[in-house]
């Protein structure tokens, strides 16, 4: 038995850094958000359900609104572009599987600040995409995209697209083709044994791609701040002025708690509905 | 008898609550070879593992060699296993997978050199110690596993279907070739196995398991000529399983009354009586054909197997038997009826194991 | 089925051509003579030069890595052991503690930024590096432990036990037989966790001290208050850095396959 207690000396880092910078922040995040802000600075430690409260204030409600239309936007264009991608890149030889593989790799290894800059440097006014468009004659005066609402729509797409395309490849690749053969076979249209079988077996990766979508275009406020300027306010942007010039982190610590708490429902309803205990794709 | 080299008393495991060992006992002498055959889910991989303390016994002691070694771990134990999925070291060479027990033991480099080179000419692989497993076929990686578990001369070696994997060709090679080994080395093997002419032809003594139990431990001719059970008369040499009730007991000879007719059946000190039922076990080839006495069947089908002909016969009662005779020349067709016997000593009065 | 075919390739061909696109111009621009990214003035190599004269950018570069290397060992440590020990150990916690540190991968990350910074600040510890690789080791200890357990998964468990039976430790066989069969998991788990801590903004924005600039903070200011041209061809090096980082991984994606190869010849 002595052989046990130093296999679980392996677990000790585990455990002591989990439940300290892990899970103690999260609890502390909890716990302040019942708590009072104090006048100036800081917070007292005084039982309030004023944070909550707080949210339903119509401005706050509206950023809610404003963050949830924006996460859809992107979600639904991110499926509509990055399903076909994942289907169609399943479907190609191994070699150029590989090699398409590599190509998605380096954009998402690549820093998201430089690829937003990239954007910056086509949607600025009398930049790439205006020349274009007026050298081509579709428009005669800059469309002045850039720190517009398309603007931040492009960069959420841009930035998460990968995490679409890789849940749906990998689903995909676990579909057995000849499930598809045999609906043809047994007179299913092409659109028809698309719906009924290829959607229905590549649901998870489908969910797990819109999960692992939607949840982060609610917190990446440095793209609404980029792209759109100060003029888009998510809740991601909310949490950060709250904490860095407001300083009120009770509230702060509330909104957290309610997106939290939004990520955590999608999270767990996707597990029921599709009874994995890990989302398709993620590595 | 000399001291038993391993002994197992009454060991019994349970995982999850479902036992896999009710309390076996189990004597093995130096330099023997035995067999643990059983089908599969019968206890013998765990009986193997707890020898190897891979696995720790609920109850009962593993004795090595007079010493208690239940809780000793694996690696302090005088026994080495060849795995049945090979369990070669994916990352490391066929000489350093073979040299690896050396080093761990700190003995200098130019004699595990020498050991390693030694024990692949034992199993017929010089020149191959710089290779890496995942260049080697099948056989060669069985050999190489082989060789790493007897390099270090272990007092007894724990083969876990060491064969499986191999073809049937292959496979009757290696059964040779393991067999010299174990003769040239004097190494003790319990080797696993759930192909019963592998027993036969391999083993100084058979363990037939069942159900987490031995049902019977002895010779290959023991158990295959005198098997103890239905179970195993059934299971090694597949046989003729017959109930009936003694009619008569004299000179150690029954006559046994069953289905319409009445057949011998010889019984040392099995202490049956007149009117007690029993059950018999007769080896196909044992059944001959006569004109009168005997039971009367029907010939069902017949069929050719392994340059035999295959009788299946249909009895009074509906049960079948099956006769195997050597050669084509029995005209027989089916829908026959015959008369069927053998000699006393061909049947085998055997325990009906409760299922 | 050819005319079919050839659809998807374009659609495909199409959509990496939009992924490139923005990186591509980067990449253009920081050859480009004039301070305004929409005029072309001629091939240049001036801003290159007044990034190598910028000594700023070299300390933020210089904690970026300071960071990742720190942070994604600190991270292969735990995650390593923790997966390991939990194929070995068996208790009641091992579900919610598995829970539990993967929760930073499910986690957006403004929660984790603004979690960290009220319990750093709560507990006293003094913004600045020590911070930033707390935060860092969070979040990427999932990847880690992800990455290392499907691989352990994958092994065969009588390795382990041939190795014990020939007469190594359990020691032993950790160093000898284990972590040799998951270095590559390992390593490929540092590789992206050093990606994810090069990449990060906004949980560094957070819990970063006075003075202390990473280069995502350096990056993100410049591109919130005025870009010069020097940034692009900053980014044009980190993009080498990154393509340099995405071979060697495909280099040790390699050295995993053959491992694996070597494990399924064994079937």
């Amino acid at each position: 038995m002595k052989q046990r207690r130093s296999l679980w000396l392996m677990l000790v880092p585990l455990y002591v850094f989990t439940l300290v910078f892990v899970a103690g922040p999260l609890v502390y995040m909890f716990i302040l958000s019942f708590e009072t802000r104090a006048e100036t600075w800081g917070v007292v430690q005084e039982f309030t359900l004023d944070n909550y409260k707080n949210i339903f204030q119509p401005v706050y409600l509206q950023t809610f609104a404003e963050s949830f239309r924006l996460a859809i936007t992107s979600t639904i264009l991110i499926t509509l572009i990055g399903y076909p991608f994942g289907y169609f890149m399943a479907k190609l030889s191994d070699a150029w599987k590989k090699r398409l593989m590599l190509l998605l790799m380096i954009p998402f290894w690549t820093n998201s600040l430089i690829r937003l800059y990239g954007w910056m440097i086509v949607f600025r006014a009398n930049g790439v995409l205006d020349k274009l468009l007026m050298a081509l004659g579709v428009i005669d005066t800059p469309l002045k995209l850039l720190y517009t609402y398309p603007a931040v729509v492009v960069g959420m797409v841009y930035a998460l697209l990968q995490f679409m395309i890789l849940a749906v490849y990998s689903s995909c690749e676990k579909l057995d083709r000849s499930l598809i053969e045999a609906a043809r076979d047994l007179g299913a249209s092409p659109a028809k044994a698309f719906f009924t079988v290829t959607l229905k077996l590549t649901m998870p990766g489908l969910l797990s791609g819109i999960i692992l979508t939607f949840i982060p275009s609610m917190g990446l406020f440095f793209i609404a701040d980029i792209l759109g300027g100060n003029k888009i306010v998510l809740v991601g942007s909310l949490i950060q002025d709250q904490l860095l010039k407001a300083h009120n982190q009770p509230f702060a610590a509330a909104l957290a708690v309610v997106l939290m708490l939004l990520t955590t429902l999608m999270i767990s309803l996707y597990k029921r509905v599709t009874h994995s205990s890990e989302l398709e794709g993620l590595l | 008898m000399a001291e038993p080299i391993l002994r197992l008393e009454h060991v019994t495991k349970s995982f999850d609550n479902t036992p896999v060992l009710c309390g076996i006992d189990l004597e093995v002498q130096p330099g023997e070879f035995i067999t643990l055959l059983g089908s599969s889910g019968c206890g013998k991989t765990t009986t193997l593992r707890i020898i190897a303390g891979l696995e720790t016994p609920d109850s009962g002691r593993v004795v090595l060699e007079g010493r208690d070694m239940t809780n000793v771990p694996p690696e302090k134990r005088d026994v080495n296993t060849v795995f049945q999925s090979y369990a070669l070291f994916p990352h490391m060479t066929v000489a350093a997978n073979i040299g690896y027990s050396l080093k761990i033991r700190r003995r200098p480099k130019a004699e595990i050199a020498q050991a390693v080179e030694e024990a692949l000419h034992l199993v017929q692989l010089e020149g191959y110690g710089d290779r890496m497993p995942s260049e080697l076929s099948g056989g060669q990686r069985q050999r190489v596993a082989i060789a790493r578990a007897i390099v270090n001369r272990p007092r007894v070696l724990l083969l876990d279907e060491p064969l499986g994997a191999l073809d049937l060709q292959l496979r009757r090679q290696m059964q040779v070739e393991l067999k010299r080994l174990q003769k040239k080395l004097g190494i003790t093997f319990i080797y696993i196995t759930h192909d019963q002419e592998e027993a036969l032809n391999m083993s100084d003594r058979i363990a037939v398991m069942r159900g987490g139990q031995f049902e019977q431990i002895g010779t290959p001719a023991e158990v295959y000529d005198r098997p103890k059970t239905d179970y195993v008369a059934r299971f090694v040499g597949t046989a003729n399983i017959l109930h009936g009730v003694i009619e008569s007991a004299e000179n150690h000879v029954l006559q046994v009354r069953a289905e319409g007719g009445c057949v011998p059946s010889l019984c040392c000190g099995c202490g049956k009586q007149p009117g007690d039922s029993v059950t018999l076990a007769v080896r196909s080839e044992h059944i001959e054909f006569c004109e009168e006495g005997g039971i009367p069947a029907v010939v069902r089908e017949k069929s050719f197997a392994g340059g035999m002909l295959r009788i299946a016969l249909t009895l009074g009662d509906g049960s079948e038997l099956v006769a195997s005779r050597h050669g084509i020349d029995i005209d027989l067709e089916p829908g026959q009826p015959v008369r069927i016997t053998w000699r006393a000593e061909c049947a085998v009065p055997v325990e009906e194991a409760s299922e | 089925m050819k005319r079919k075919f050839r659809f998807s390739s374009v659609y495909l061909a199409l959509v990496l051509f939009l992924i490139y696109l923005p990186i591509v111009l980067v990449v253009v621009y920081s050859f480009n003579e004039s301070k305004i990214s929409s005029v072309w003035d001629g091939f240049s190599l001036k801003w290159y030069e007044e990034l190598f004269a910028d000594a700023a950018l070299f300390e933020a570069l210089w904690n970026s890595i300071v960071l990742g290397v720190a942070s994604s060992c600190a991270a292969a440590v735990i995650g390593t052991l923790g997966a390991v020990g939990f194929t070995r150990v068996k208790t009641r916690t091992k579900g919610v503690m598995e829970y539990l540190s993967m929760l930073p991968m499910m986690t957006p990350e403004i929660i984790l930024a603004m979690v960290f910074m009220a319990f750093f600040s709560l507990l006293g510890l003094p913004f600045g590096m020590t911070t930033l690789i707390i935060a860092h080791t969070a979040f990427c200890v999932p990847y880690i432990y992800m990455l290392v357990k499907a691989r352990l998964v994958g092994l065969d468990p009588s390795l382990a036990e041939a190795a014990r039976d020939l007469g190594a430790g359990e020691i032993r066989v950790f160093f000898d037989i284990t972590l040799p069969l998951i270095a590559p998991a390992i390593a490929s788990g540092m590789l992206l966790s050093f990606a994810m801590s090069f990449d990060d903004v906004i949980i560094s924005l957070f819990v970063t001290g006075v003075g202390v600039n990473t280069l995502p903070i350096k990056v993100y200011t410049a591109l919130k208050t005025g870009v010069t041209p020097e940034i692009n061809a900053l980014c044009t090096l980190m993009l080498a850095v990154t393509i340099l980082l995405v071979v060697i991984s495909g280099a040790v994606g390699r050295m995993r396959g053959g491992a694996q190869q070597t494990q399924e010849g064994k079937q």
